[in-house]
């Protein structure tokens, strides 16, 4: 039955048919789009992929992207400008198909000045040029709006100049130089070693060292630049982080490679110098893993859009976020963000606060009430004079606290105290050598000393730790927790205390779970219930509405009165008998003992019916896994909500677990903070506006997101919703991380004692060093991601079994 | 023993193009986006009018 009926464009199964060409469409919306894809021969889009289309919402209105005019707009959107051409990216969370790629990839049919665009699927991005002598940004956006696809322009886009991705690139290619040189220069030496140091021609043998000298330049002088400056900021700071030592060591080995062959006397150490900066290098790489979709350091901004309508001179005009002053009266429309403090003008407001403060239900408004910016407006559009602008409003002043200003700044790691202990013992061992080498032979003491700087550094201790970090990072990413950096996971492991916040972590946002209680309904009542509910806007209302209308679908029968309260409920007459809908009090007049926020009591005639319970159920497997974590950790609830689910989640955790609710922004903030001045160790879960000082304060924020296109407030690690229940098992796993790289550091004790043997006594050959220098570097890297693999097969099985 | 010089030589010379041909490929954002372009190749235009060349100069609209 559906698919019969179903849109030929957006495929939602439609109401009212609009038919045309024997294609059925769900509204004139999405014949709309049809016909202007027709039109330019664009009708592959429905043949790529059913039902591509994404359901059109209606006409908006003319002005929605005028400020898309505005020069300096237009100018801090654009990556490039000139007269002729204006080429920028576009994010579109829509993109979710092969058909959305063909139709955004041939939008220069549908728009005559599209010189060019080009979607990246992942990151879901366009990429867009075009001519602004024949089309303008605003046209481009609004036929992009009008085909499905409205680009999410925020504020942020405005804020910064456009990130260029050149870091990330520049390490790769410093990567290759660095592999292109170890690996000619390691087959230059080859014939050295092979013929245990006596080429006979000796013209052959000069062009070989001096080649590998040549080659060895660019990654002393190019790709090494990272180790180098970090050591340098390192020791102005009068600290000696752990690239201090190996930079020491890379610096010894150039340098007595460069005298060894300038002065004839040998080849020098240049394959290894050149393969441990190589395979640092490549450990860099492996530890920075990125996440395209995801970004970490959302703000404020990101939500906000960047435009917004206000009434001028008596006409309605899109004007930037930025330029809005006091006194404007804004428009805002269905389902529209209020940008900035506002008093209502319109006579009811609908209002969703869910973003700002963690309510689950809407807030209804009347003339002369103050609105909250970040509060969207749920029904017909209102209008709203500003009193604040919208960077010192109520929401966005949290982003004025102390926390947002400083880069959270991780504890160091563990490796390196641990790389300090042995840079240590490694001078004292060269110190040794050089008073015994004095007295017995001073010609060797030079020799000596260099050797082992040379053989023994610290390297394969980052080597461990790097690739360690870096598979685990990958391993919990496929259960879908993804961290900002290695950093984390060390941050993660410290951890005594988890705050959750309840509305949207603990319980998901995305379905409703209704129970009724009371006297059965007929068939003819529960349509009324459903009748009267499709009038109002209330959320309760629009959820009970929906939750009838997938049971029954049969016609809306006329009512003949209909009183909405406030808050309170719905008061109708179908002609017959009065019906009331609402809370407890407005309905049975008695005062209810418990809270009861999310019931709906229904009354028809003169008998009480029941209620309904619609509350968000707890996501699946919390309880068992709150339930674990409790064992290790203390478990604390934040929750903007109010208290009606107190004892429901106390039976579920315990009594001992600390709940807060109708917490502001700021107290979910200060309670962290409290916590942390008792010298405690926090992570914050939570998603939202709301949870976003919270984030940021806790020694690790992790954000849930329950879709990709979902947006999440700055923080450490962006978890997905319905993987939550595997926190505890992915917390075990990466505790495990100290006990792989000790296992790692101790396998390279082992090489560092051999090489140390040869070089304490001045034996060092070069070919030794060729050897032990990629073996060993080999093996660890090996070692250090078999473990975090076997480690993460465990914790496949462990998953599964729960 | 010149043969092996030449032989050096040509193999720095293969080795170094490719060094080349990586970073180039690198500059040239082609690891940037490694899904969509093995969608696009499989999207034909069969049903498209032939694309007329676009010169933004001389159109009237």
């Amino acid at each position: 039955m559906i698919q019969k009926s179903s849109c030929y464009h957006c495929g939602d199964p439609c109401s009212e048919v609009v038919v045309l060409e024997e294609k059925i469409f769900c509204c004139n919306g999405c014949k709309q789009v049809y016909l202007l894809l027709k039109e330019n021969n664009l009708c592959n889009y429905y043949t790529i992929t059913d039902h591509a289309g994404i359901k059109a919402k209606g006409k908006f209105t003319g002005e929605k992207f005028a400020y898309l005019e505005d020069e300096e707009i237009i100018h801090k959107l654009a990556l490039f400008k000139s007269r002729q051409q204006i080429n920028l990216q576009l994010s579109i969370p829509q993109i979710h198909c092969a058909s959305c790629i063909y139709l955004l990839e041939k939008l220069y049919l549908l728009d005559k000045g599209i010189i060019h665009s080009r979607v990246n699927f992942q990151k879901k991005e366009i990429f867009i040029s075009f001519n602004p002598t024949i089309t303008s940004l605003r046209k481009v956006v609004e036929t992009m709006a009008f085909v499905g696809y409205e680009p999410n322009i925020s504020l942020q886009d405005t804020l910064h100049t456009k990130k260029v991705n050149t870091s990330g690139n520049s390490l790769i290619i410093k990567i290759g130089v660095a592999g292109f040189s170890f690996a000619n220069i390691m087959m230059l030496s080859f014939p050295d070693y092979f013929s245990g140091g006596t080429i006979e021609t000796l013209s052959l043998k000069h062009t070989f060292t001096w080649l590998s000298f040549i080659l060895s330049l660019p990654v002393l002088f190019y790709s090494a630049t990272p180790i180098f400056k970090n050591a340098l900021t390192g020791l102005r700071q009068n600290e000696i982080n752990i690239d201090a030592p190996i930079a020491l060591a890379t610096l010894i080995t150039f340098l007595r490679s460069y005298y060894e062959i300038m002065s004839g006397i040998g080849v020098g150490y240049l394959d290894s110098g050149t393969g441990i900066i190589f395979f640092m290098l490549t450990g860099r790489w492996f530890q920075n893993k990125t996440y395209e979709k995801l970004s970490f350091d959302r703000k404020y901004q990101s939500y906000f859009p960047l435009g917004v309508m206000v009434k001028r001179d008596q006409k309605e005009i899109s004007i930037p976020i930025s330029k809005l002053a006091v006194n404007d009266w804004m428009i805002i429309r269905n389902n529209e963000l209020i940008p900035a403090d506002a008093i209502l003008m319109s006579d009811h407001a609908n209002i969703d606060y869910s973003f700002v403060n963690g309510e689950k239900t809407t807030h209804q408004a009347i003339k002369g009430d103050l609105i909250y910016a970040g509060g969207k407006q749920i029904g017909a559009s209102i209008q709203l004079k500003t009193i604040k602008s919208s960077s010192q409003s109520y929401i966005t002043e949290l982003w004025n606290n102390p926390v947002f200003k400083k880069t959270k700044a991780y504890k160091d790691s563990f490796v390196h105290p641990w790389s300090r202990y042995f840079t240590l013992a490694l001078f004292s061992i060269a110190i040794i050598a050089s008073i015994y080498w004095y007295f017995t032979d001073a010609s060797q003491l030079l020799n000596a000393v260099t050797s082992i700087l040379i053989v023994a550094c610290p390297c394969s201790l980052l080597l461990t730790a790097t690739f360690t970090f870096g598979n685990m990072l990958r391993i919990i990413g496929k259960h879908q927790l993804y961290l900002k950096n290695a950093s984390v996971i060390e941050a993660l492991s410290d951890i005594r205390h988890i705050v959750f916040d309840k509305t949207g972590t603990l319980n998901s946002n995305d379905r409703a779970e209704i129970i009724y209680n009371g006297n059965p309904l007929s068939e003819s009542e529960s349509n009324l219930i459903k009748n009267i509910t499709g009038h109002s806007a209330h959320i309760l209302s629009r959820t009970l509405h929906n939750h009838l209308k997938t049971r029954s679908n049969t016609n809306e029968a006329a009512l003949a009165t209909y009183e909405e309260h406030l808050n309170l409920g719905i008061h109708a007459h179908d002609g017959i008998q009065d019906i009331k809908i609402g809370s407890g009090h407005f309905v049975t007049g008695h005062q209810p003992s418990t809270p009861e926020s999310s019931e709906v009591h229904i009354n028809i005639g003169n008998s009480y019916k029941g209620y309904f319970t619609v509350r968000k159920p707890y996501r699946t497997g919390i309880e068992a896994s709150l339930r674990t974590l409790k064992n290790q950790y203390q478990i604390h609830i934040l929750s903007g909500d109010n208290d009606a689910e107190e004892s429901e989640l106390k039976k579920m955790i315990g009594e001992d677990v600390p709940m807060i609710f109708k917490a502001s922004p700021e107290d979910k903030l200060n309670y962290i903070k409290s916590l942390q001045e008792k010298g405690e160790k926090v992570v914050m879960i939570g998603d939202g506006l709301n949870d976003a000082g919270a984030l940021m304060q806790a020694n690790v924020g992790i954000a849930i997101h329950d879709n990709n296109a979902h947006f999440t407030p700055a923080s450490d690690a962006i978890m997905d919703g319905q993987s939550l229940y595997r926190l505890p098992s992915l917390l075990r796993y990466i505790q495990l991380h100290k006990k792989i790289v000790l296992a790692g550091f101790s396998f390279s004790i082992l090489y560092n004692i051999a090489g140390l043997s040869f070089a304490v006594q001045g034996l060092l050959q070069p070919v030794v060093a060729a050897i032990l220098m990629p073996v060993s570097s080999i093996t660890i890297v090996g070692l250090a991601i078999l473990l975090t693999n076997w480690a993460g097969q465990k914790l496949n099985q462990k998953i599964l079994t729960t | 023993m010149s043969a092996m010089l030449i032989l050096i030589a040509c193999s720095l010379l293969i080795a170094g193009s490719f060094l080349a041909a990586f970073i180039w490929s690198i500059q040239d954002d082609q690891y940037e986006d490694d899904y969509t372009p093995s969608i696009r190749m499989l999207l034909d235009d069969k049903e498209e009018k032939p694309k007329e060349l676009f010169n933004p100069s001389n159109n009237k609209q």
